[in-house]
């Protein structure tokens, strides 16, 4: 059942503040989410002042600078810095995206950032993402096959590579499923927008011979059809792919098999 | 117990309370509204219906409310959910087709379900206004 508002314990509170330093010319205040399990309180919103003149554009840049100069204690998952590795995904000005690609000048006003939505909060900006990992497990996400295995690679058209395009370039943010209204609502049974793109990424592929047995395996009330074409995700992708489409098909094939 | 022993009772992080309302995720909150309305609208007119059998009396009484202000604010309400229901019911046939889920193609199919909804409304507004 969806429960739209706030459990008890993550109810949002006024945290610090942190100015900048004195003389500094060119401010921008972040609103960042905190939340320690070392000290039993419930989550804060603590405020810092960074100078830009000695910043990087990038959200990120201003994330590794607080870090590094004024809060080390601030927790956040960040690697490739070029949105290629998907760790740095957070809720920035109120939809999902990767710090490392979201310049900062793209933001009016206070720079607020939470972590991924409606997800449990390892701490600070890092989300437990067991659940979404779990889902991409249950799809089996490999090439799978019954035939005889060729003596050299398996061989595709350009045609059918082709279909792979804006498939097989999601990194795995999952900020498409925490932008869903419906995984939200149902996040356990629903396998949520990046799930269901990589199982029509399989789905697609001309060298699979599970499709009979992935359709089966979706064809449930929850798993793929929760998905109600809210589209959140694709207006949130920050690869620039079409999760929305990508169930679509899938549902289609589901009637495709049918007649 | 040390501290990584201990169980955690994660907070969840927040979701409705800060993500950004879109066109996406609007239209398609309203399309349920809508349809929740439409139902309660059907009560109404099953209400008129048995009112105008009974008696004049009693139809006189609801047809009073009906056009009183709130019964007006009431009826344009209900007929903007209907039409509102109707053309983001046809946009969801399309989509279920496999058709406009680009998003540029989503914008703009939902920006005309809102035009051509309120358009609606006003036109048969009048024409009905005209007709009495």
């Amino acid at each position: 059942m969806a429960e739209f508002t706030l459990p008890a314990n993550s109810k949002i509170g006024v945290g610090e503040t942190y100015k900048a330093p004195a003389g500094a010319k060119n401010i921008r205040t972040f609103k960042i989410y905190r939340w320690t399990p070392d000290d039993g309180k419930n989550p804060s919103i603590d405020t810092y002042e960074v100078d830009l003149d000695t910043c990087g554009p990038m959200v990120l840049d201003a994330l590794i600078k607080i870090k590094n100069e004024i809060d080390s204690s601030l927790t956040f998952r960040r690697s490739c810095r070029e949105g290629v590795c998907g760790s740095c995904a957070m809720n920035i000005d109120g939809t999902n995206t990767l710090a490392c690609t979201k310049f900062m000048s793209e933001v009016k006003g206070d720079i607020k950032i939470y972590p991924l939505p409606h997800m449990p909060v390892v701490r600070d900006l890092v989300p437990d993402l067991t659940v979404p990992y779990a889902q991409l497990a249950s799809i089996e996400p490999w090439l799978k096959s019954t035939s005889q295995p060729p003596t050299r690679e398996r061989l595709q058209s350009h045609d059918e590579r082709a279909r792979l395009d804006g498939l097989w370039e999601c990194i795995l943010c999952f900020c498409c499923s925490t932008s869903c209204p419906s995984y939200w609502w149902s996040g356990e049974r629903y396998l949520g927008p990046a799930v269901l793109l990589q199982a029509y990424r399989w789905l697609a592929d001309s060298r699979d011979e599970a499709k009979g047995e992935r359709l089966d395996q979706l064809e449930d009330p929850f798993r793929l059809y929760r998905c109600h074409t809210i589209m959140n995700c694709t207006k949130t992708c920050p690869k620039g792919l079409n999760p929305a489409k990508a169930i679509a098909e899938i549902k289609k094939m589901m009637v495709e098999r049918t007649i | 117990m040390s501290a990584a022993n201990r169980p955690v009772h994660r907070p969840l992080s927040p979701h409705l309370q800060v993500y950004r309302p879109q066109l996406t995720s609007v239209l398609s909150i309203l399309h349920r509204a809508t349809g929740i309305a439409l139902s309660v609208g059907v009560l109404y007119l099953a209400t008129w219906v048995v009112y105008a059998s009974a008696s004049p009396k009693t139809y006189a009484l609801f047809q009073a409310f009906n056009t009183s202000i709130l019964g007006r604010l009431f009826l344009a309400g209900w007929l903007f959910c209907m039409f509102f229901h109707l053309c983001n019911g046809i946009r969801h046939l399309f989509w279920d087709a496999g058709y406009g889920f680009e998003l540029k193609d989503a914008y703009l199919s939902g920006w005309i379900v809102v035009g051509v909804s309120a358009a609606a409304t006003v036109v048969s507004w009048i024409v009905g206004l005209s007709l009495a």
